[in-house]
């Protein structure tokens, strides 16, 4: 029996089916099919260079595949009009690998900006709700904090303003793109934990690029592996490692974070 | 392509009119400072050329003629294009190539803003609207060098200066160059954004970004000058013949 993707799921929020997409001569991805769980931590493993990004751009719609199907909530994304994919896109939000915080902005001004773009709402809304966001991600208690531009933050506070951006507007999936990348093992630490918590507070869905083993089996519920433009691994944290693909036993054993016969170490 | 899209979100909601002052602060008033030093000095040195030249014939009093046309025709909006380009449109490249690297124009599509609209539309319009009112500031400084070279310094009369002045410099001349410089600033703004928002890479494509947008940008503008000379000679016929 085929699955009627076009019906709103229960379990998966995200269904992704035989995506394909090249830049040139480089066929980056070459099939890829997976679903992404609501409200749980869905982390995507792989190596530099194997389409994990290209991939997470094609989840909101930031680059259009050459074939294949996006499912979100059991509407195909793929095709729509600038209207209608603006609508998908406000389900989303979005956490880069190195914060991409407006420059010429301050904090306050960096996580307004999708409220004060998207509605027209008072001021004192807005604020009411970055302060409510400082607060709960730790940011409130750094002095003047509000007013620092995001050249003043260290590589750790700038995730957080960017997480902060991300989630003013209520998103039911937040995207994290490589979030520990270039921080030290504390700050890398804190930056799990933000996502557990966010994940636990919020109730979003969220979907993680990673190649950092130790990060993803401390905090991931689902585990896939993205090699060679498909997805060659794909379950819950323990199915993945009690039994691993060989690439991704490879991978996961040359980083030496984690031992897949007895879990993390 | 870039800057029919650019022309075409003008026109769309949400207008951002603070991001347009924002721009033309950046393109217009940072820039008066350089653009008085160059005026000053190019109206000087063009007034110490011309009299050089006529005192062949006795005839310095139509120094205040020829460097008042040359300006309003040619070096004003000439110069004012390559000195803003060496300042605002490397500024614009720089800044664009960088957000781009940095993932800022994705984070902008994120949000569901158009990169084009809130990054190219403003620089577009204050680019146009910024390099006519600042080759009108060089004009004047340029003068004000000329006046200080042949009044103060060589001593001419002024009466006659001004009179062949008069005589010589219509207002046709000015509108010429300020037309140029209307297209110049859209020259500038287009290369330049191009540059910024097409890099691929880092640092270094920043730079190559940077240094791409000014080179084309100064040939297109001296290429572009040749055929606005050809097209506006056809309107309007120099001398009025």
């Amino acid at each position: 029996m085929t699955e009627d993707l076009t019906r709103r799921d229960e379990r998966w929020q995200i269904r992704i089916r035989d995506l394909h997409k090249s830049f040139g001569a480089q066929h980056v991805l070459r099939g890829v099919n997976l679903d992404i769980e609501r409200g749980k931590i869905n982390i995507i493993i792989g190596g530099s260079g194997q389409g994990k990004s290209v991939f997470m751009k094609h989840l909101m719609g930031l680059l259009a595949p050459d074939r294949g199907h996006i499912f979100v909530d059991g509407q195909d994304i793929i095709g729509l009009g600038d209207v209608a994919i603006a609508k998908i896109q406000r389900k989303f939000g979005m956490v880069f690998q190195y914060a991409a915080l407006f420059d010429s902005l301050n904090v306050v001004e960096n996580i307004a900006f999708p409220l004060l773009e998207r509605y027209r709402l008072p001021r004192k809304e807005v604020m009411e709700r970055v302060r409510e966001l400082l607060t709960r991600l730790d940011l409130a208690r750094v002095p003047g904090v509000e007013q620092k531009f995001p050249a003043e933050l260290s590589g750790g506070m700038r995730k957080r303003v960017g997480l902060a951006r991300a989630l003013i507007d209520r998103p039911q999936i937040l995207l994290y793109d490589e979030p520990t990348t270039g921080l030290d093992p504390i700050a890398t630490k804190n930056v799990d934990e933000m996502i557990r918590r966010t994940a636990d507070d919020f109730g979003v869905t969220s979907v993680v690029i990673s190649h950092d083993m130790a990060s993803t089996f401390r905090i991931a519920d689902r585990v896939a592996m993205l090699y060679e433009g498909v997805i060659v691994a794909n379950g819950d944290r323990r199915e993945i490692m009690a039994a691993p693909h060989p690439v991704l036993k490879e991978f996961v054993e040359t980083s030496g974070a984690v031992s897949l016969s007895g879990g993390p170490s | 392509m870039l800057l029919s899209r650019a022309s075409i979100w003008l026109f769309r909601r949400p207008f951002r009119p603070r991001l347009f002052f924002d721009q033309m602060e950046f393109v217009g008033v940072g820039s008066l400072p350089i653009i008085m030093l160059v005026g000053f000095f190019t109206g000087a040195v063009t007034a110490l050329q011309a009299i050089l030249a006529l005192s062949l014939f006795q005839q310095q009093r139509y120094v205040g003629f020829g460097v008042g046309v040359s300006l309003a025709r040619e070096l004003a909006p000439v110069f004012t294009a390559l000195m803003i380009t060496a300042r605002a449109g490397s500024g614009m490249a720089t800044e664009l190539a960088s957000m781009r690297i940095t993932e800022q124009v994705d984070a902008l599509t994120t949000f569901a803003v158009n990169p084009v609209q809130y990054l190219v539309t403003p620089r577009l319009v204050a680019s146009a609207l910024m390099l006519p009112v600042m080759s009108m500031v060089f004009n004047v400084v340029g003068l004000v060098g000329m006046y200080v070279v042949a009044i103060v310094s060589y001593q001419i009369d002024l009466g006659q200066v001004l009179a062949l002045f008069r005589w010589g410099v219509d207002p046709i001349d000015y509108m010429q160059g300020l037309i140029k410089a209307f297209f110049f600033g859209i020259t500038m703004a287009t290369c330049a954004c191009y540059q910024g928002m097409n890099v691929r890479g880092g640092a270094k494509e920043v730079g190559l970004a940077t240094t791409r947008a000014v080179v084309s940008t100064s040939v297109t503008v001296l290429v572009l000058d040749y055929f606005l000379i050809q097209i506006m000679n056809v309107f309007f016929p120099y001398g009025g013949a």
